[in-house]
């Protein structure tokens, strides 16, 4: 490596620091696509909503369906599970939320929240533990009948997803 | 020519590391204080941009493989998810199909290059016969590779491929039902392709270091083919000579590149391919991908299946016997005058049989085929020993470093020109 010993800036740095630059900037480019194709694509987009029918679900009866990969739970709860669920004082919750925040007014029986621990992610079973909602087997967490969480280590709330009644009987998750 | 490294680890982290691990140290020795004949010319820059499209192909691959399922009753409809769906699908599609032309491009100008300045004689066979290898290597990888889209070419060219097998007398047949996995190809023989395609990158990147590794023992080739004498007279280091050469041929390549993928993404393909394939009806017209077509067309100018067979595969085994026929003792066409229009002219067959590859074979294009088939084979087994014999060579001049002032002197900087 033959560098001419010159003191200061000199125009090769220049052109070096340009060069580069350049280089970076076309480096840079080329590499969004590649971390772009890690997103989800297309097909996993168009799957984004999950229409569903709540006729047939008796009072009293969970059921599970699938939005975004994720469980589902819709509630359809008794006039008592909506009483305790609202008799609670906040002061007993982790998670501290009214009942009324988690289902839409008009609605109250229906509780849609998003079927997975917020501890780590596993699905809990319906009409278990000691609030008369859900049980987590995996690590003990138990949910109310508003999807609260009331025994730890799940630190938050079951999630309600986004979702709209087009009709009396027909909600669209997403 | 080994070039001896002068790395002294700056710092006491780096020192205690080189004393444990002296990768830094081989790094340096092989990358920038290696010595490089200062004639080299831009032909010299092709191993650089092949191990570039190398590392291409392996990363645009990779993420292919990511959103593609090799299972026949999906996987046409799953290249065109990748295609329509995934985020720049598109673009890393095409970047690695076209990416596969222009592996062979740079592949092909690179062992050209190496036949022309006479590359693979002493002490370079062993380098030679690495890049035969690589070659084979990345034959087998092209070939599986198109056969996963799974469209009408992919299906068929793996149908005509395989059953060259069945050319071997007695265990043919079974061989070739071996090789499918079943009695046709099928979605066993998808499979196996794709686990193989996935493989066989890996492979040829072992090669590949094993081919740098010798090169960097025995020391470059250079366009006078004229020995190393004294690495302060005849040579440059690496970095930043040959660093900064390779860096902006690579840019100007990828110039070329750009131009297929965003311009002309399916011109080197088959429009057929995008029809999905069809295990009862062959298409009208199949031809292989261009980079195989002078090989098909020798396979095809035979009037015997088993003896077409054989000379396509002695076609390209003959190359790992190069270093052996070319009796000459003088290495680079700069200095053999009758060596460099016989070269010439076995390129110019090369390609012809290229064309005739992709032309039906009927009338009078197998006819030539068979002409240009018999002069590939004589070019090699009686011209190349025969030359070394007969031809008188220029004198050679006495060191690298007087060539490059002799052109300099004469104010010649295209060799050929007053050659």
């Amino acid at each position: 490596m033959a560098h001419a010993e010159t003191s200061g800036t000199t125009r090769r740095d220049f052109i070096y620091i340009a060069t580069g630059a350049v280089g970076a900037v076309g480096v840079a480019g080329m590499v969004w696509p590649f971390v772009s194709q890690l997103q989800p694509d297309q097909s996993v987009l168009a799957l984004s909503t999950t229409e569903v029918d709540l006729s047939p679900i008796a009072e009293g009866q969970i059921v599970t369906v699938q939005w975004r990969g994720k469980p589902i739970f819709i509630f359809n709860r008794a006039p008592k599970d909506v009483e305790a669920a609202r008799a609670v004082p906040m002061s007993q919750l982790i998670d501290p939320q009214p009942d009324q925040d988690r289902v839409k007014s008009g609605h109250e029986n229906f509780l849609v929240v998003v079927g997975i621990c917020t501890h780590l992610g596993c699905v809990p079973l319906g009409h278990q533990g000691n609030y008369d909602g859900w049980f987590c087997p995996c690590h003990g967490s138990q949910y109310d009948s508003s999807g609260r969480v009331r025994v730890g280590p799940a630190p938050l709330n079951l999630p309600v997803p986004p979702y709209t009644f087009t009709s009396d009987t027909k909600i669209v998750i997403g | 020519m080994e070039g001896h490294s002068t790395y002294q680890p700056q710092g006491k982290v780096a020192r205690w590391f080189e004393s444990r691990l002296p990768i830094m140290g081989l790094l340096h020795s092989s990358a920038v204080a290696y010595p490089t004949p200062k004639n080299l010319n831009y032909l010299w820059t092709f191993g650089a941009i092949l191990t570039f499209m190398l590392g291409c192909q392996i990363v645009s691959g990779i993420v292919l493989a990511m959103h593609y399922t090799a299972y026949a009753p999906v996987s046409f409809a799953r290249v065109e998810h990748i295609m329509r769906d995934v985020s720049y699908g598109w673009l890393i599609r095409y970047i690695h199909a076209n990416g596969a032309s222009m592996f062979f491009i740079a592949v092909y100008i690179h062992m050209f290059r190496g036949m022309y300045y006479g590359s693979y004689k002493a002490p370079r066979e062993v380098l030679w016969i690495l890049g035969v290898i690589i070659y084979l290597l990345m034959m087998a990888t092209a070939f599986m590779g198109y056969v996963l889209p799974w469209g009408q070419m992919s299906f068929w060219g793996a149908t005509v491929i395989t059953n060259l097998f069945s050319a071997i007398p007695g265990i043919g047949e079974t061989i070739v039902q071996w090789l499918w996995g079943g009695y046709s190809v099928g979605d066993p023989t998808l499979n196996r392709f794709f686990s193989l395609h996935y493989l066989l990158p890996f492979m040829i990147a072992g090669v590949v270091v094993l081919h740098i590794w010798a090169l960097h023992h025995v020391g470059q080739n250079n366009p006078d083919g004229l020995d190393v004498k004294s690495v302060a007279k005849d040579t440059v280091p690496f970095t930043p000579y040959a660093t900064i050469k390779d860096i902006f041929a690579m840019v100007v390549f990828l110039l070329f590149f750009s131009w297929f993928i965003f311009y002309i993404p399916n011109y080197l393909g088959h429009s057929d391919n995008y029809i999905p394939a069809n295990p009862l009806a062959t298409p009208a017209h199949i031809v292989p991908e261009w980079y195989f077509l002078p090989f098909y067309a020798i396979l095809r100018s035979i009037p015997d299946k088993l003896g077409g067979v054989l000379a396509m595969f002695g076609a390209i085994a003959v190359l790992a016997f190069l270093p052996w026929l070319d009796t000459s003792k003088v290495r680079s066409a700069r200095y053999r005058p009758l060596f460099r229009q016989f070269f010439w002219i076995f390129a110019v067959v090369s390609v012809g049989l290229g064309y005739l590859g992709s032309q039906p074979a009927e009338g009078g294009y197998v006819i030539a085929s068979r002409i240009l088939t018999a002069y590939y084979f004589i070019h090699f087994l009686v011209i190349l020993p025969l030359l070394g014999l007969f031809e008188r060579p220029k004198p050679l001049p006495a060191s690298i470093a007087d060539a490059v002032l002799a052109r300099g002197a004469k104010g010649a900087t295209a060799p050929h020109a007053k050659a």
